[in-house]
C-alpha cells in the first residue's frame, strides 16, 4: 500500500484543506456547508485510525516535508536533521486518535447548536484550523513545530470562545484566554531558541540525543514545564478554563478539552522523550505530582459550588487533568529505577493514558449534555433548571452515563482508570491515593446535585414546551456515549491493545530518537 | 519589561504592549543566537566566497514569530475594541463578570 506512507501528512492536510475551502461550500447553502463539514470531520477521523493502525502494526512512523523522499530524515552526508519531520509513535496516533474522535463528535453537534446563529462558514473554517494545530502538535517531531502549531490552534480557538462577539462574557473570556496562551507560546519560544544555541536543532530527538544538564537545559525546562501546564490549565494557571469553557458554544467546548490534551501531551512528550532520564533530580516528577494534587482539589472543591453547569464541569475538568499530570508525575518519578518501573511506574502511565482517552470522551459528553440542556430549555443556571428528565429522556441517559463515568462508579471506564492510579500511587506516597479517593467522592457528590436538580424533579411549568435536542446532536452525543461503553464493556481489549503500546512508546526515549537520527548514529 | 506591563497595568491596551514587548524580546534573542561575528548574509547567490555565514535557520525561525504574533496582536486589539464597545471602559478592574 503505497500511498499509506503518506499518512502522517494527510492528518494534517485533510482538516487543514477543509478549514480554507470551508468558506467556498459555505456559498452553496447550509446543506452544502453542513455536508462538508461532516465529510472532512469523518475523513479526519478515518484518516487518524488508519494512522494509528499502522504505528502500532509497523512501529514509529516518521515523514519528512521537502525531501527528496519521505522518509530520508537525515539529508545526504548531513548528520542532524534539518527538515520539518513528523513523527509519529504510538502515543502520538492514540492522542491523534481520541482528538478526532471528540473532534467528529463536536462537529455532529455543532451542525445544529449552531443553526441560530450567522457568520457559520467561519466557524467551520476556525473549527478546522483548531483541529488542524491540535492533530499538529501531536504528530510533529520538532520543537518550532509544536509552537507554531500551538499558534494556530490557540489563535483560532480565541475567535471560537469570542464566537458569540454580542456576550461580553465570552469576549472577556477569550481575551483572558489569550492573554495566558500568549504569554506561554513566548515562554516555548524562548526554550525552543535555548535549545537552537544549545545544539543548533530543533527536532525533538535530535536534541535528545545530545542533551545534557546543564543551566541552559533547566532553565529552558521550567520554561517548557510552566507553559504547558499554563495551557492545560494546571491549578494554579487554570483561572482561564472555566471561563473559556463556559463561554464557548458547546461543540467547541468538546474541542477544546481535546486540544487541552495536546498541550499535556506536549508536556508528557518533552519531559520523557526530550529529557527523559537526565532529568536527574525527583524536583520535577514531585512538581508534577504537587500540581497535579493540587488541580485535583482545588478543581472539585470549586466545582461543588458553582451553580452554572458549564462552569461546574470546567472545574471538574482541572481536577481531571490533576489526576492524568499526577498519574504521569509517578511514572516519571519510577522512570530511571527498572524495579520501580515494573513495580508501580508503568501502572500509573497506563492508568494515566488511560484517563487520557476516558476523560475526553466523557467531558466531552458532559459539555454536549450541557449544551444540549442549554439549546432546549435556554438556561444553564442551576437554580432555574428541573424535571428535565420527563422532556429529554434521551439527554439524561446519557448524562447519567457520562456522570457515573467521571465519577468512577465501579463498572464504568472511569473506575478502570482510576483504579490504576490509586494502585500505584498508594505505592509511592499513600496520602496521594487517599487525595485521588476524596476527589472523587467529591466528583460523585457534585454530579448528583447535578442531576438531582436539573433533570428529577417535578415538572416544571415553564419548561412544559421544552423537546428533546434534534437528531443530528443526539448523533454526536451518543458517538460519545457509545465509545464510552465500549471502554467500559473491553476494559481488557483497551489496555493492551490502546494504552500499553502507546505508555511503552512514551517510555521508550531510545526508540524515538533512532526513528529520526538511524540506528547507525 | 513586558512580564511588567501583563501583570501590573490596569488598562488593556497597555496590557497589549507588553505582551508585544514580550515577544519582540522573544524574536530578537532567538536572532541574536544566530549571529556569527563577521558573518554575512545567509543568501547563497548574493553572499559569494565566505568563510563564516550567518546562521539562516533562527532568521527563518524568527520570520515565521514575527507572522504569528502579527496574528496574536491583531485579534488583541480586535478583542479590546470589542471589550471596549460592551463595557465602554478599558480598566481591567471593571471588566470582570466572570467570577468565581
Amino acid at each position: 500500500m503505497n500511498w499509506q506512507i503518506h499518512l502522517p501528512a494527510l492528518v494534517l492536510a485533510v482538516p487543514l484543506l477543509g478549514a480554507f475551502a470551508s468558506p467556498v461550500a459555505g456559498l452553496g447553502g447550509r446543506a452544502t456547508r453542513n455536508a462538508w463539514m461532516i465529510f472532512i470531520s469523518v475523513l479526519t477521523t478515518a484518516v487518524c485510525i488508519m494512522l494509528w493502525q499502522k504505528v502500532i502494526a509497523g512501529g514509529t512512523a516518521v515523514y519528512v516535508m521537502g525531501a527528496e523522499a519521505w522518509n530520508i530524515t537525515l539529508p545526504s552526508g548531513l548528520s542532524w536533521p534539518v527538515r520539518i519531520i513528523l513523527e509519529v509513535d504510538a502515543f502520538s496516533a492514540f492522542m491523534a486518535v481520541v482528538g478526532s474522535i471528540a473532534a467528529l463528535a463536536g462537529a455532529f453537534f455543532s451542525l445544529r447548536f449552531m443553526d441560530r446563529f450567522t457568520g457559520l462558514e467561519k466557524f467551520s473554517a476556525l473549527y478546522f484550523l483548531l483541529v488542524t494545530g491540535m492533530l499538529g502538535m501531536q504528530l510533529t517531531g520538532d520543537l518550532f513545530n509544536f509552537f507554531v502549531f500551538l499558534e494556530i490552534a490557540s489563535v483560532a480557538s480565541f475567535g471560537l470562545i469570542a464566537f458569540w462577539r454580542d456576550r461580553p462574557e465570552a469576549v472577556e473570556a477569550s481575551f483572558k484566554y489569550m492573554i495566558i496562551s500568549t504569554i506561554s507560546a513566548m515562554f516555548i519560544l524562548i526554550a525552543v531558541g535555548f535549545f537552537y544555541g544549545r545544539y543548533n536543532a530543533v527536532n525533538i530527538a535530535a536534541v535528545a540525543r545530545m542533551l545534557q544538564m546543564g543551566y541552559a537545559e533547566k532553565i529552558a525546562l521550567v520554561f517548557l514545564v510552566v507553559s504547558l501546564a499554563m495551557k492545560c490549565g494546571a491549578v494554579p494557571m487554570h483561572m482561564w478554563t472555566p471561563d473559556a469553557y463556559a463561554e464557548a458554544p458547546a461543540g467547541v467546548t468538546c474541542l477544546l478539552v481535546a486540544v487541552s490534551q495536546a498541550s499535556l501531551y506536549g508536556l508528557f512528550r518533552v519531559c520523557f522523550s526530550l529529557y527523559g532520564a537526565s532529568l536527574g533530580s525527583t524536583v520535577v516528577p514531585w512538581t508534577i505530582i504537587v500540581m497535579g494534587v493540587l488541580s485535583m482539589f482545588i478543581g472539585v472543591t470549586m466545582a461543588v459550588i458553582q451553580k452554572e453547569i458549564k462552569r461546574l464541569m470546567a472545574y471538574h475538568s482541572v481536577s481531571q487533568i490533576g489526576y492524568i499530570l499526577m498519574a504521569l508525575g509517578v511514572g516519571l518519578l519510577a522512570l530511571r529505577d527498572p524495579q520501580a518501573m515494573a513495580d508501580y511506574g508503568f501502572t500509573a502511565m497506563k492508568g494515566g493514558i488511560f484517563h487520557i482517552i476516558n476523560y475526553t470522551m466523557y467531558k466531552g459528553l458532559l459539555f454536549l449534555t450541557a449544551g444540549a440542556v442549554f439549546y432546549s430549555a435556554g438556561s444553564r443556571n442551576l437554580n432555574e433548571l428541573g424535571g428535565l428528565a420527563r422532556v429529554m429522556p434521551q439527554t439524561t441517559f446519557m448524562f447519567v452515563i457520562a456522570a457515573a463515568a467521571i465519577a468512577g462508579l465501579p463498572p464504568f471506564n472511569g473506575f478502570v482508570s482510576k483504579l490504576l492510579i490509586y494502585q500505584s500511587t498508594f505505592a509511592v506516597y499513600p496520602l496521594l491515593a487517599v487525595a485521588a479517593l476524596v476527589t472523587s467522592v467529591l466528583t460523585l457528590a457534585s454530579f448528583v446535585k447535578v442531576f438531582q436538580t436539573a433533570f428529577l424533579g417535578p415538572a416544571k411549568k415553564t419548561y412544559e414546551n421544552v423537546t428533546e435536542v434534534p437528531a443530528s446532536m443526539l448523533l454526536g452525543m451518543s458517538l460519545l456515549t457509545i465509545v464510552i461503553i465500549a471502554l467500559t464493556l473491553f476494559p481488557g481489549w483497551t489496555l493492551s491493545h490502546l494504552v500499553e503500546p502507546a505508555a511503552k512508546a512514551l517510555v521508550d526515549q531510545a526508540g524515538y530518537i533512532s526513528a529520526v537520527m538511524g540506528g547507525g548514529l | 519589561m513586558g512580564m511588567y506591563a501583563i501583570l501590573f497595568e490596569r488598562n488593556l491596551i497597555k496590557i497589549a504592549i507588553g505582551i508585544t514587548l514580550l515577544e519582540a524580546s522573544a524574536n530578537l534573542f532567538l536572532i541574536v543566537l544566530g549571529y556569527r561575528t563577521g558573518g554575512s548574509i545567509p543568501v547563497f547567490t548574493l553572499a559569494g566566497e565566505v568563510r563564516s555565514m550567518v546562521l539562516p535557520t533562527p532568521q527563518a525561525l524568527t520570520l515565521t514569530a514575527i507572522v504569528i504574533g502579527l496574528a496574536t496582536s491583531a485579534l488583541l486589539l480586535s478583542l479590546i475594541m470589542l471589550l471596549y464597545r460592551h463595557y465602554g471602559t478599558l480598566d481591567v478592574r471593571e471588566i470582570r463578570r466572570l467570577r468565581g
